[in-house]
């Protein structure tokens, strides 16, 4: 069951994270379209097109990563008062009434929308360009995906926590500044009063 | 149940479920979705192809199979992707990663402990000059980064121990910075407004245009609140000595603030007046804020891999958060408003006869008690849309109720039981300062919020007059 949770962990934040560099393509790449608009008179035609592309990219790849790492917000002030015993137990069953059939739809919808549009070799109308966005619809499925197996690994997480009364957190490497200021707060308030 | 009534008992169960705390976008999601299922059944249409099977003919797995693709032939499931689709081709919130990208780099920068120091020592001669030092690094700071917490974290370890080391009081010193730190919501380029935009359609440019005085208006009056208060009361804010704020020569002043206030400052202005003035769009914008900011962490010889690496991922984790919360409330609402759900809000509120100055002042309380519980993003991009139908009907103008509800939502920040800036300072301040001192420090700050609100109201030109500058009418 660890295990599971572990692998899922790792394959989303594997994910998330080689998705999440697409945020410096953008900013070079839109960087790029104002030199050369203003410097050397000559805009790109795909600069919309691609910076539209990275940016939905980004955020769908990156939504199992935030769920693994606890990211989406919730409406927590009750639930922060729960023991973590009685927070599992709610989420369980959440995760199965509110949780797993929006994904699912979004694996079988985003199915039918990315093969309509492979099928007929679809492009931006936004440019002449003709940027194609097949590939750019078929994120909705390989997120979908993730997100599904990030839940079940969710779940696993709910039934070891109701076991063990604690929660099994994944391995976290960055931290929100606050968050970091104040865990280092908390250690050192601890060294100070042993 | 009519749909009307289903529609609302779509809206309590959502809020019911948002108590529970499950992650917000999903419950949209499958709410928008099951309820959808619901509102867009057509039992003829969804299962043409299987009716038309001879069943007596047909194997057992084809007709799996039929039956299968009729169930999912629901055209909620075309609405679902397809507003998926509509967020993931969003012009507007593409700035949003950018923004927040630039954030995170500023934030490491290195930057907040030079600044502070160099605006303690300009301000010396102004009475609660600490004070007015700590304001002005945290509204700028913010206005860079847009990250609450991390302001607010970062001056309460740099800026809260001198204040209080030079005995200030630690009420008025947390409520400083609490406040100050908030002010990276409200104050152009800020994420909010630009999920406020995408939520209501509204240009974001004019919306960005609109807010900037009244973000510049409520920065003043917490500046006159606290030169006021340390004129009129010195004992809460005492002059500094000169172990607190050394004694600096001119010269080496403004090399100082040549170097740390001059290039946030014009970081900022780069950004918002290319978008201001119309040279580039707020995406465009915010990749040169980020580009810059890394330029300007590179200079500062605090750019490191690890730095870098850490802006990357947490970019894409707050990015994901907003945005799902989108493709959520996107599904959500159109099948509330298909239900008719708008509707019946929409023909109360009017059958209560009210007149716009009442409408307005019921649907500011009903955000601001909202904000007790609740974050910005949630109350925007879910709530928020519900109110928007009505303008309208009231003629207000939505970019007017956009700024009137950013400068609202600073309270959200400030007052129990969810004041995340109060929580962030609390958990970095040393243990003598209590928590009922920095929500009693952050009263004043709220009343400031809510004169700043009234005057909006009074003097609607402090909204309007750039964007019709800019822009036109």
């Amino acid at each position: 069951m660890v295990g599971f949770i572990r692998f899922a962990d790792a394959l989303s934040a594997w994910f998330g994270k080689a998705f999440a560099w697409l945020i410096v393509f953008m900013a070079v790449g839109t960087g790029y379209e104002v030199f050369v608009r203003y410097v050397l008179n000559a805009p790109t035609s795909w600069a919309l097109d691609v910076s539209f592309i990275m940016y939905g990219t980004l955020f769908m790849m990156g939504g199992a990563y935030t769920l693994s790492r606890r990211g989406h917000v919730r409406g927590d002030f009750l639930y922060r008062l729960w023991s973590p015993r009685w927070q599992a137990r709610v989420d369980l069953v959440l995760y199965f009434v509110f949780f797993f059939p929006g994904v699912l739809a979004l694996v079988v919808a985003g199915w039918k929308y990315a093969a309509r549009s492979w099928a007929y070799g679809e492009v931006s109308v936004n440019s002449p360009a003709g940027i194609p966005i097949y590939q750019f619809k078929t994120v909705i499925v390989v997120a979908g995906l993730l997100l599904l197996v990030q839940g079940i690994a969710e779940v696993l997480r709910c039934l070891h926590c109701i076991r063990t009364g604690a929660w099994l957190a994944a391995h976290e490497d960055v931290f929100e500044t606050e968050d970091l200021l104040m865990q280092r707060a908390n250690a050192a308030e601890k060294d100070a009063h042993p | 149940m009519t749909d009307p009534q289903i529609a609302l008992l779509m809206l309590g169960l959502f809020i019911l479920v948002v108590f529970m705390g499950f992650p917000i976008a999903f419950t949209l999601m499958a709410m928008g979705i099951g309820f959808g299922y619901y509102a867009y059944y057509d039992e003829r249409r969804m299962w043409r192809s299987f009716d038309r099977l001879d069943l007596d003919v047909a194997g057992g797995w084809e007709q799996w199979r039929l039956w299968f693709e009729g169930f999912t032939n629901n055209r909620i499931f075309d609405l679902f992707v397809n507003q998926t689709y509509t967020v993931m081709a969003n012009e507007v919130l593409t700035a949003v990663p950018l923004f927040l990208f630039m954030g995170y780099i500023v934030e490491r920068a290195n930057i907040v402990d030079r600044l502070f120091s160099t605006l303690n020592i300009a301000s010396k001669r102004v009475p609660g000059s600490m004070g007015v030092a700590a304001l002005v690094t945290c509204a700028l700071f913010a206005t860079a980064t847009g990250i609450v917490g991390a302001v607010v974290t970062l001056m309460g370890l740099l800026a809260l121990p001198a204040m209080l080391k030079a005995r200030y009081d630690p009420r008025f010193a947390s409520g400083i910075i609490c406040a100050g730190g908030t002010l990276g919501i409200l104050i152009p380029p800020s994420i909010m407004l630009i999920v406020y935009a995408a939520a209501s359609n509204v240009s974001i440019v004019r919306l960005y245009a609109g807010a900037l005085l009244p973000g510049l208006t409520l920065t003043g009056l917490y500046l006159v609140y606290v030169v006021g208060r340390s004129i009129l009361q010195p004992s809460v804010a005492p002059r500094p000595t000169k172990e607190d704020v050394p004694d600096v020569p001119m010269g080496r002043l403004l090399v100082m603030i040549a170097t740390s206030f001059l290039p946030l400052a014009f970081l900022i202005f780069a950004v918002l007046g290319s978008i201001l003035f119309g040279l580039a769009t707020p995406t465009e914008a915010a990749s040169i804020g980020a580009l810059g900011g890394v330029l300007l962490a590179v200079l500062y010889r605090a750019m490191t891999w690890q730095r870098l690496r850490e802006s990357v991922y947490l970019t894409v984790r707050t990015t994901a958060m907003v945005c799902w919360l989108f493709v959520g409330s996107y599904t959500f609402s159109s099948v509330f408003s298909y239900l008719g759900g708008e509707h019946v809000i929409s023909e109360f509120v009017q059958s209560l006869d009210l007149s716009p100055l009442m409408f307005l002042l019921l649907a500011q309380l009903i955000i601001f008690l909202l904000g007790w519980p609740l974050e910005w993003s949630e109350i925007i991009i879910i709530f928020v849309p519900i109110f928007l139908p009505l303008l309208q009907f009231f003629e207000i103008d939505p970019l007017f109720f956009g700024v009137l509800v950013a400068l609202n939502l600073q309270t959200s920040f400030l007052t129990p039981p969810m004041a995340m800036s109060a929580y962030y300072l609390k958990g970095i301040a040393p243990a003598e300062v209590k928590l009922t001192q920095i929500f009693s420090g952050c009263m004043p700050f709220l009343v400031c919020v809510f004169i700043a609100m009234f005057l909006m109201y009074a003097f609607p030109q402090i909204v309007f007059y750039l964007p019709e500058l800019f822009y036109g009418a």
